[in-house]
């Protein structure tokens, strides 16, 4: 059938064998309609049961799989064999983590960042479930919608020039979510969120490059949202000069 | 071997797990908790659902209509006193997520939305989109992380339960990352471990589903209960699996054969309705739509394709706002993996292995027959989803029976039971023995993926949407086989860190056990009720099987089989009725 042929070049790294990672291709028979992630569970199961990676629901939304596909920091499920033409595919972890085996990198740090965030609505006072539920118009809701479709892929991370330079930076992924709740007319937690958000390693460390909203494969827009929060500042800073105003 | 302890473990970090561990912390913020999960908490695959949980909050819906749909939409396989309570207390949970952030889709004024679902007489399904299992599971993962009390370990794979004399006291897990084996010692232990779809070839589920818990519990001597019932969803992609959710139809999606014709008329669920009828055609329940798409095949009504026999499934009309608005993953997914965008062209589909009805038996309270374990979430069964899961009760299901589970385990822990630690040191060197001997067989004439191919394809040839006794039994035979050669695997990966060649042996000695159950029971029931359809016992038998199977541990064979009876409070069995007699309202 539609069978063809592709060099999967993959980059591979085992810490108690290996000196350095070094790249292993695999010539794998593949489907036309395949994905990468495809093309490394052919090599998995029929291939080589030492290769590793992590991936789960093959749909876009568990968020596992993020991986550098020809140098871009891709979902191998999302990444169509179709649209490499040449037949040659280099596979690599993440940018800006280390590796942990293969291509599995060590997400600690992203994972601290999100916690720090303190991603949770903090309401003026408990509501009681007797109350009912807030209400949010479609319009509160929009303002807020898409920082929270991160799947927490960290494609954001890996093209990020500044989280490149200084892991300090908290990062888009992390800065979107804090922002997302931050716009959440349920929520009035943005001053208890500042210390992390507002903080030199905060968004004032965003140079505003945009890569991270070019690869983001959800559409989320985190360089949208670390600029929203910068203006927000702004306006905080310029506003507590007013009558009346925290200055 | 370093030991960990905590008064309450929880095994599995998706919904359910993530419900119970904010259930515990807020029982009573002085009981530790350890939360295990062989992936980071969002990767789990609550993450998948798409569609919605159902609960009554809009004032033309009452928990009687949702108590008779989940009822009879089961087969009457459900026990009542357990719908009763999970219907009441669904409306509650779901008012937390929405305290907790979750971004429920709206209606103009501001509250939540609803949308119609299959075999629901009103619409009640909240949803925010179709991405609703993605932002509840990460609202709950989110919102855990305010609790100090809860530690997690995430990426920790659990091998074995650790029980003494009727009792369980904490697990083995292997720190992915190390390969390092710990001893994790509790007061009470919840399985949140999810579903099994990966028995099966052509699945909805994500490479995680693969029975672990299941087979855990099962080994500890806790029956497996109703494991014959296996929910096909009628709506996947070809090739992938991907799942089309039920809110297609319920926003209006239409099934066409081969002739553009709405065949689901043919079969009880008529007449044709431009707009959807609430229980009729489109809306009818998942099982009887799947088995619809079994007799067009047979007829030769269907497409074939090179993945297989397909239908179509028809937005075309719904037009882009709408799609768009509603259903907006559903677009990205038909145009990236089958080259359809749903806006202008028709979307192959076919049935697709989805959801374990059965699972782990519990009672009411999430608590098994082993005391000091608890299970809650696809994993379990207690029974509310019966011979047949209403789409949109199972989110709903992990919330009322997560929560049940904490409190439950909570209240448990505090009696502060232990086994002697010589004991429990004793039950985790032999499983640290069982994992090792995997490393250390050098001679192997079998291979994992390999046996996994010919366990998966007997499942889907013997335990499908159709069943008779030759065909089970020929899986049954498939499966003592798989076992024997399952034997004669050795890992070719042996090193520690992050070893997936160990970890998907592991998955597959799980996998064989539940696969098991499914086939043995599937034979046992002489009877067709919901999704177990028996070519050779057409009818359903309220006489002889108007109870749950119990699959039960037998480390020398297959499982012995026995029954326990269905919990009827006031609903008794009768037919069940959609289409025109069910006199569903618009849903348009
Ligand atoms: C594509 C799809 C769409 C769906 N849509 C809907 C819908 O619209 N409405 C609805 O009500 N239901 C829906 N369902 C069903 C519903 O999503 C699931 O039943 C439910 O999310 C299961 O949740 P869970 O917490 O029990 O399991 P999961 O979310 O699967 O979590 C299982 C957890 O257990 C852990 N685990 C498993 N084994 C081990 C082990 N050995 N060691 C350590 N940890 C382990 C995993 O890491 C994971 O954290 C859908 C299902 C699918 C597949």
């Amino acid at each position: 059938m539609s069978e063809r042929t592709i060099e999967l070049e993959v980059l591979r790294y085992r810490p108690e064998q290996d000196q350095e990672p070094f790249f292993q291709t695999y010539k794998v028979p593949c489907e036309e309609e395949w994905v990468v992630l495809d093309a490394l569970n052919y090599v998995k199961e029929e291939m080589d049961r030492t290769l590793s990676y992590r991936w789960s629901c093959h749909m876009f939304v568990c968020g596992s799989c993020g991986m550098m596909i020809d140098g871009e920091p891709k979902l191998a499920c999302k990444a169509f064999l179709k649209d490499y033409p040449t037949g040659k595919i280099r596979v690599e972890p993440l940018s800006n983590f280390p590796i942990e085996r293969d291509l599995v990198v060590v997400l600690d740090d992203f994972v601290e960042k999100l916690e720090s965030v303190k991603p949770y609505i903090i309401p003026k006072e408990e509501r009681t479930v007797e109350q009912g539920e807030y209400l949010q118009t479609p319009a509160q809701l929009k303002a807020f919608k898409q920082y929270t479709l991160c799947i927490n892929c960290l494609c954001c991370y890996a093209v990020c020039p500044q989280y490149g330079l200084d892991e300090s930076f908290v990062g888009p992924a992390a800065l979107a979510l804090a922002h997302r709740y931050n716009m959440d007319s349920r929520d009035l937690g943005r001053a208890a969120r500042d210390d992390v958000v507002a903080a030199a390693e905060g968004i004032w460390h965003c140079s505003f490059v945009g890569a991270c909203s070019q690869v983001c494969p959800k559409d989320v827009d985190p360089a949208g949202a670390i600029q929203q929060a910068k203006f927000a500042h702004g306006i905080d800073y310029l506003t507590s000069f007013l009558p009346g105003g925290k200055r | 071997m370093q030991v960990i302890e905590a008064d309450v473990i929880i095994v599995g970090a998706g919904g359910a797990g993530l419900r119970t561990a904010i259930a515990v912390a807020e029982a009573d913020p002085k009981l530790s908790i350890a939360l295990l999960s062989k992936v980071y908490p969002m990767r789990s695959h609550t993450c998948a659902a798409e569609g919605g949980a159902a609960g009554v909050i809009k004032s033309n819906d009452n928990l009687e209509y949702h108590f008779h749909d989940t009822v009879s939409g089961g087969d009457w396989l459900t026990d009542q006193d357990a719908v009763d309570l999970f219907v009441n207390e669904i409306p509650k949970e779901l008012l937390r997520m929405e305290h907790w952030g979750c971004p429920w889709s709206r209606e103009t004024s501001g509250n939540v939305a609803v949308r119609p679902f299959g075999g629901m007489k009103i619409m009640r399904t909240w949803f925010a989109a179709d991405k609703t299992g993605f932002h509840m599971l990460h609202t709950l993962f989110q919102t855990s992380i305010k609790y100090p009390s809860v530690k997690r370990f995430d990426e920790y794979y659990t091998v074995d339960l650790l029980t003494d004399d009727g009792a369980c006291y904490g697990c083995t897990a292997i720190e992915m990352r190390t390969g390092q084996m710990r001893q994790f010692r509790g007061k009470a232990i919840v399985i949140c471990s999810g579903g099994a779809g990966k028995i099966f070839p052509f699945t909805t589920n994500g490479a995680v589903k693969t029975g672990d818990g299941m087979a855990m519990a099962y080994r500890a001597g806790v029956p497996l209960k109703d494991m014959e019932f296996v929910q096909y969803h009628p709506t996947g992609l070809p090739g992938s699996g991907i799942l089309l959710t039920e809110a297609c139809r319920g926003e209006g999606g239409y099934l066409l054969n081969k002739d553009g014709y709405r065949y689901l008329q043919d079969y009880g669920l008529g007449p044709e309705t431009p707009t959807p009828v609430l229980k009729a055609m489109e809306l009818g329940p998942r099982d009887q739509l799947s088995q619809a798409f079994w007799h067009e095949q047979k007829k030769g009504r269907t497409i074939p394709t090179k993945w297989g026999d397909v239908v179509h499934l028809d937005l075309r009309h719904l037009g882009e706002k709408k799609i768009d608005e509603r259903l907006p993953l559903i677009r990205e997914l038909s145009a990236k993996y089958v080259d359809s965008d749903p806006v202008t062209t028709l979307v192959p589909v076919r049935p697709v292995v989805h959801y374990m009805m059965g699972g782990i038996h519990t009672d009411i309270h999430a608590a098994t027959p082993l005391n000091g374990l608890y299970a809650a979430g696809e994993c379990a069964c207690v029974s509310i989803n019966g011979a047949n899961r209403l789409g949109s009760n199972s989110l709903g299901e992990l919330l009322v029976f997560g929560a049940r589970a904490g409190r439950g385990a909570a209240e448990y822990a505090k009696k502060g039971l232990t086994a002697p630690s010589e004991r429990l040191d004793a039950l985790a060197a032999d499983s640290e023995a069982r994992v090792k001997a995997w490393f250390q067989r050098t001679q192997a004439t079998d291979r994992v993926p390999d046996l996994k191919k010919r366990l998966t394809t007997a499942m889907e040839d013997g335990c499908g949407i159709y069943r008779d006794e030759a065909t089970i039994k020929a899986a049954c035979d498939i499966i003592v086989d798989v076992r024997e050669r399952f034997k004669n695997v050795a890992l070719e990966d042996k090193s520690s860190v992050y070893n997936t060649d160990l970890y998907q042996t592991l998955e597959m000695d799980a996998m064989i056990e539940v696969a098991q159950t499914v086939a043995v029971s599937a034979l046992e029931r002489r009877e067709s009720r919901g999704a177990h359809q028996r070519l050779d016992h057409v009818k359903r038998d309220d006489e002889a099987f108007l109870k749950h199977s119990m699959a039960h541990y037998n480390p020398n064979g297959e499982p012995r089989i026995d029954y326990l009876d269905v919990v009827i409070t006031k609903s008794k069995p009768a037919e069940r009725v959609y289409g025109a007699r069910a006199g569903g309202q618009s849903a348009a």
